[in-house]
């Protein structure tokens, strides 16, 4: 059976070891998730598994006919984990945190901030020019290339445009603490997005 | 985390001892670290604050977190009172111009 759930960022905190010395943590609120579809090789192409989360508040038809056949409520979220084509997980299954335990090593999937048309400065973390001095190229993304030869700006140059809101992974975050009552997971460390996003917990 | 109980309440302005639990080898010792509060800040369990003296005509200052397991009692030994939340400018004076005003109780 896989380890994965997903999960909402709650926001970061720190805990104490007896000693005073301080863990940088994440809490997360994550599962339970229940599955929703094992799709396998031989109808869809490939093995994985469908977890959902949260409830879904308006489902629209397609959505309640799906979430029927499996015999479980709508979520809000639905996320897929491939699988080995032996996995046990089938329609129904619930998970919880209990799955994880303090000290394992997860990855956390999820999307990073958004943070709009950013320019070179910030996207790409080109220097710049002075702020002083008489200097009036300050956060100027500066030259394109060369001129004659090649006569053109390659393809790829680092240019403005938007930024975040894609797809991040972070891995080998340790498992702090574990909350079942709660439902919380508390992590070691920074996990992409802004509080209240959703995030995949897949263990490694 | 440390008990939330064994924290007393005080605020910025207030003198305040801090004990603290020092690990020495394999010997533990208590440790008092006394001054004058100059801010609180953070909420829950992040919250931490800064307690200035001056020891031997050099100022100091620490940051503790409030809820740390090295603190073991938070005593307030004077309040005084003050007019804003962040004592910064108590940095910038020495001796008599760094007194403040009791608090009447």
């Amino acid at each position: 059976m896989m380890k994965a759930l997903i999960g909402r960022k709650i926001g970061m905190t720190r805990t104490f070891a007896e000693d005073g010395s301080m863990t940088p943590v994440t809490v997360v609120q994550a599962g339970p998730c229940t599955v929703v579809q094992r799709k396998v090789r031989d109808r869809d192409g490939y093995d994985a598994v469908q977890l959902s989360f949260g409830q879904k508040k308006h489902p629209n038809l397609p959505a309640k006919g799906h979430f029927r056949k499996a015999n479980v409520a709508p979520g809000q979220v639905v996320g897929e984990i491939r699988v080995g084509p032996d996995d046990e997980a089938a329609p129904g299954m619930t998970l919880t945190v209990d799955s994880f335990r303090p000290g394992d090593l997860v990855k956390v999937r999820g999307r990073s901030k958004g943070r709009g048309f950013a320019g070179g400065t910030k996207r790409w973390g080109f220097s710049g020019g002075d702020d002083a001095h008489g200097c009036k190229s300050h956060r100027a993304v500066g030259s394109m290339g060369s001129n004659t030869t090649p006569g053109r700006t390659f393809k790829g140059r680092k240019m403005p445009g938007r930024m975040g809101n894609s797809p991040v992974t972070v891995r080998n975050l340790q498992v702090v603490r574990i909350d079942s009552d709660r439902n919380l997971i508390l992590l070691r460390g920074a996990v992409p997005g802004a509080r209240n996003s959703f995030l995949m917990i897949l263990g490694s | 985390m440390r008990d939330p109980a064994t924290v007393e309440e005080f605020n910025p302005g207030d003198t305040v001892k801090v004990h603290l639990k020092v690990v020495e080898g394999d010997k533990e010792r208590a440790q008092i670290f006394q001054g004058v509060v100059l801010q609180r800040r953070g909420q829950g369990v992040d919250a931490t604050f800064t307690v200035r003296k001056v020891s031997g005509g050099i100022g100091v200052e620490r940051v503790f977190p409030l809820h740390s397991p090295v603190i073991s009692k938070i005593e307030v030994s004077r309040r005084a009172r003050v007019r804003r939340a962040k004592l910064f400018y108590l940095r910038d004076r020495k001796g008599k111009a760094a007194r403040l005003k009791e608090k009447k109780s």
